[in-house]
């Protein structure tokens, strides 16, 4: 069951980059989604044991990661239909193999219970998404595709080192001898410290870069700029959350050799100063995209923040994976449409979009108020539970501060949102052929009603799962 | 043994020292060769018994083929091929990057005295040569605008994780194959290099002319 | 004690022999005949027998520098323990007066060429001092790797007989301090590829541009200086680097000068297969020469 999710989306990659080209290689993309969300959804109900020599395996956390990936991939296959027909001068090829196998090794990442495999699948995810950002083919995707390889391949050196470390605190006298999640934390105590410690700094710091988080997100903005929508969604929304999966394992760890303090503090400050670095630069951001990139940066430090407190607040922090994932969908993917619509993505350009685009734009907008936390979406839901739990935990001051940050970001990011949505679109060059579609607009639509939902009903089954993911790391 | 291994690590602690200070591009990716031939002959040198002697000879020649000569025949190709000049032109100059990695190395030492390793009986200078290696790769990323010098920097830092990854060879041998996937990057880049030329997009390898995108 | 004082007559004699060496090497990879060995010694005497010429703005500064700098040189011959052999004079911490009177030397220089008065010496006077303040971190840093390495502040221990035992525990500190003493020595000597010693051009010259205005006695007492400094560089480094043989192998005399005929021709082939720097990149190569003798340090106080 587990390797066939795996093995599944790479042999539809293998057979899109087999097939001679035409309209049925892209439906390949929807086969996969629809392939694949039944398996995620069978592992809801009943979670199989760990196969594949224990390497693979579900639980909790990474079961959330999974399912919020497994939805996004359904509603990016389905957009990526109306993308695709939209640019029929792009081959598609590397496109949609690309993105198959970059499902493969999400999928992968978020089942791995060894943590060698684990930072090979995530390197793989680097490398597969680098080619779908040059897909425009024109220099501001290159140099966007070169920065991106290039930060992500020295966060992904660092993850090794951190993996080496990890390895070398459990290959002692009495140590497990082994990677695996289990059997790290089962020995625990036995860890050597030392190298723990380190291990989890170089961990910290290299998949704190794939997640995106300040200092070390130079690369994001670049990368989500120039990245087509879908991919700018499946970033977002999926590799951010596997890679914030990779640090949780990191401090789950730590935590069971009784290091959790050690952890907690620099994902706190790594988190607060992410948040504050999105403010001061999404203030007076005139690029969309760029914006929902700091937007990113944001959310990943709300993550961190939350992991971060310990606590009470952690199962939010798990909550928020999902609802963080589904809201960038929706952001990415309208964004994209006005992109499209516009010809640019910067606000002295995009004006009108909610009358030039009945449904993309105030789509936008509605994402843009999900994402900020607003109610009744779903994220105002799980960033009510990390300020809550921090308040209940007594870390008023950093709840505090996580409040005031927010507020300036609902401000800032309101200010853009806000021009590029209301106004006049004006006459300049309107490009009707790239209107909303059933195919471009829908699979964001549902993605808000999805966000929605989750805002006016949290599953028990989902509050369950946050709760199981939070008790591994001290929640 | 002993001794042939120290002196091996020390040579290797010297040369990312003198590729720290070196001007020009092709020496230096000549320096970074070398490093990794002699980093090759590490795994036969640690060798306990206690591993496949084929699986070791494999792993060295290995090494030697991919960081001794694959990889830097790809990045002198590319030097032709992209007509790239041949200074390295750093943002941080070399004697403050030479002091840098001096003080790297002290750090590095005094360091490895709290990094006691687990398994005993193994070499006390690998640790130190390997953080060392690896701080020197980082610097040589952040601190070179061409974009050649960062790919030699991503080499030497991997050169440094090779050897942590030797540390736990025989525990977990198919971790170090990992690191190969490393490699894989390396040439990425410089296909992306020699790509970049095609493009010609930007005249010259600076990646300090890559500022279309930024705030 | 009378070894010992024969050891540095003998030195004192040899060193023109050195730099004649050095150019008998130069030339012969070159493919010339060169000049004969002994020609250091012949320009010496050619020097001496004539009469000096003073510039008009000249003072007694200008006279003493060449004697002093002869004095400093000949003084640290005395420290220096030479082919395995304990030096004259041995005190802890010795190390230190020697790395003083080698400055004593240059400043001594240096003033003597400002008292001309003239641009071009001044310019030569300040990249000698400017170079010598970066060769004096390594020239320290790697005496004390070696004080350390023996465990003893004195050249004498560090330099005598115990260096044998000393190498199997800190070979590879030893051999960086070894090359950071070398690069040392082709600075202080003035030799490429810090300084050329050939060059007829003031612009690139350093040493050379400073004692422009000596001529007769004085610039013979200059040469001799120059000479006995590489010499006791020279002395050092090779018995640092063959002191690896056992002890009692070569008598003091004869080790002595293998040492330094290895020495002189391995300045000889750096000379001849390296191109003199660029001025802002010389220091570059010293301060690499003392990252070298950190590094030494750092071994072996690990």
């Amino acid at each position: 069951m587990l390797p066939l999710l795996v093995l599944g989306p790479l042999l539809l990659a293998a057979l899109a980059a087999a097939l001679p080209g035409g309209r049925w290689r892209r439906r390949l993309l929807v086969a996969g989604a629809l392939l694949h969300l039944p398996g995620v959804a069978a592992l809801w109900l009943r979670p199989p044991p760990p196969t594949a020599g224990g390497w693979l395996g579900v639980d909790a956390a990474g079961l959330l990661a999974l399912s919020t990936t497994s939805a996004l991939f359904l509603a990016c296959a389905v957009y990526a239909q109306g993308y695709l027909a939209a640019h029929p001068e792009r081959d598609d090829r590397i496109f949609v193999s690309g993105l198959l196998a970059v499902l493969s090794a999400l999928t992968a990442a978020a089942l791995s219970r060894h943590l060698g495999l684990l930072w090979v699948v995530v390197e793989l995810t680097t490398l597969g998404t680098a080619p779908l950002l040059y897909f425009r083919h024109d220099g501001r995707s290159l140099e966007a595709a070169w920065k991106y390889l290039m930060v992500g391949s020295l966060g992904i050196a660092l993850a090794l080192l951190g993996t080496f470390f990890l390895a070398l605190s459990a290959s002692g006298p009495g140590g497990p001898r082994s990677l695996l999640l289990p059997d790290l934390v089962a020995a625990g105590p036995s860890l050597s410290r030392p190298w723990l410690r380190g291990a989890f700094v170089l961990l910290l710091a290299g998949y704190g870069t794939k997640m995106g988080l300040a200092p070390f997100h130079a690369w994001k903005p670049d990368a989500y700029g120039e990245a087509p929508g879908v991919l700018g969604a499946l970033l977002a929304g999926g590799v951010t959350s596997v890679a914030f999966l990779a640090v949780v394992r990191a401090v789950q760890i730590c935590q069971a050799a009784g290091e959790g303090a050690f952890a907690r503090a620099p994902l706190l400050g790594l988190g607060l100063l992410s948040m504050g670095v999105a403010a001061i630069f999404m203030a007076g951001q005139r690029d969309l995209k760029r914006l929902l990139a700091y937007s990113s940066v944001e959310h990943m430090g709300l993550l961190a923040v939350g992991v971060g407190l310990g606590g009470a607040a952690v199962s939010g922090a798990f909550l928020h994976v999902v609802n963080n994932g589904l809201t960038k969908g929706v952001l990415f993917l309208a964004a994209g449409n006005v992109h499209r619509a516009f010809g640019s993505k910067h606000v002295d350009v995009v004006r009108g979009a909610a009358r030039r685009l009945p449904v993309s734009g105030p789509l936008l907008l509605a994402g843009f108020l999900a994402a900020t936390g607003s109610p009744p979406f779903a994220p105002f839901q799980s960033e009510f539970a990390i300020v809550a739990g921090a308040i209940h935990d007594g870390h008023g001051a950093v709840a505090a501060a996580v409040l005031a940050l927010l507020a300036v970001i609902f401000v800032a990011m309101g200010a853009t949102v806000l021009r590029a949505v209301q106004g006049d679109p004006g006459e300049g060059a309107p490009r009707p052929e790239f209107g909303d579609r059933l195919l471009t607009a829908g699979p964001p639509v549902a993605l808000l009603l999805a966000v929605l939902l989750l805002g006016l009903w949290v599953p028990r089954a989902l509050a369950a799962l946050a709760t199981a993911a939070a008790a591994t790391v001290g929640g | 043994m002993t001794s042939a291994i120290d002196l091996v690590l020390v040579l290797v602690v010297v040369l990312d020292l003198v590729v720290l200070a070196s001007s020009r591009l092709r020496g230096a990716i000549r320096t970074v060769a070398l490093q990794g031939a002699l980093l090759s002959l590490l795994p036969v040198l640690l060798a306990t018994g206690g591993q496949a002697p084929l699986h070791v000879l494999l792993l060295a020649l290995g090494a030697l083929v991919v960081k001794g000569v694959a990889i830097p025949g790809l990045m002198l190709w590319a030097m032709r091929e992209a007509a790239i000049r041949r200074e390295a032109e750093p943002i941080v100059g070399f004697v403050p990057s030479l002091l840098l990695g001096a003080a790297g190395t002290v750090v590095a030492f005094s360091l490895s005295g709290a990094l006691v390793l687990p398994a005993p009986g193994r070499q006390a200078l690998l640790v130190p040569a390997a953080l060392v290696t690896a701080w020197a790769g980082l610097l040589l990323v952040m601190t070179r605008r061409k974009a050649v010098a960062q790919v030699l920097g991503f080499l030497v830092l991997e050169n440094g994780i090779f050897v942590f990854g030797l540390l736990i060879a025989d525990v977990m041998p198919v971790m170090v194959e990992a690191g190969v996937l490393l490699d894989l990057f390396a040439a990425v880049f410089v296909m992306g290099i020699v790509m970049f030329h095609i493009n010609r997009e930007f005249s010259s390898l600076d990646t300090g002319r890559l500022t279309h995108l930024q705030d | 004690m009378i070894f010992a004082a024969l050891r540095v007559l003998g030195l004192l004699a040899a060193a023109p022999l050195v730099g004649g060496v050095v150019t008998r090497v130069k030339s012969r990879l070159a493919g010339r005949t060169g000049p004969p060995l002994l020609q250091p010694y012949l320009d010496l005497r050619r020097l001496l027998s004539k009469g000096a010429v003073l510039g008009h703005p000249t003072t007694w500064v200008f006279r003493a520098g060449p004697i002093v700098s002869l004095a400093a040189a000949a003084a640290a011959t005395l420290l220096v323990p030479l082919g395995g052999g304990p030096a004259l004079v041995a005190f802890p911490g010795d190390f230190l007066l020697l790395a003083g009177l080698l400055g004593l030397g240059r400043f001594a220089t240096a003033l003597a060429a400002l008292d001309t008065g003239s641009s071009f010496e001044g310019m030569g006077a300040a990249r000698e001092i400017a170079f010598g303040a970066f060769a004096e971190p390594a020239l320290l840093l790697g005496l004390v790797v070696l004080a350390r390495a023996a465990g003893s502040a004195s050249l004498s221990g560090v330099l005598g007989p115990g260096l044998a035992a000393s190498w199997p525990i800190a070979g590879p500190a030893l051999l960086l301090a070894t090359l950071a003493l070398f690069a040392v020595a082709l600075a202080e000597g003035s030799r490429l590829p810090v300084d050329d010693p050939e060059t007829h051009l003031e612009l690139t010259m350093i040493h050379e541009v400073m004692v422009l205005d000596h001529s007769g006695p004085d610039l013979a007492f200059v040469g001799a200086a120059a000479h006995l400094r590489l010499a006791i560089l020279g002395a050092l480094v090779s018995r640092l680097a063959l002191g690896a043989a056992p002890p009692g192998l070569l008598p003091s005399p004869v080790a002595l000068g293998a040492g330094l005929l290895a020495f002189a021709v391995a300045v000889g082939v750096v000379e001849s297969t390296t191109a003199r720097l660029r001025l802002t990149r010389v220091p570059q190569f010293l301060v690499a020469a003392s990252v070298l003798s950190v590094l030494a340090l750092v071994l072996l106080l690990r």
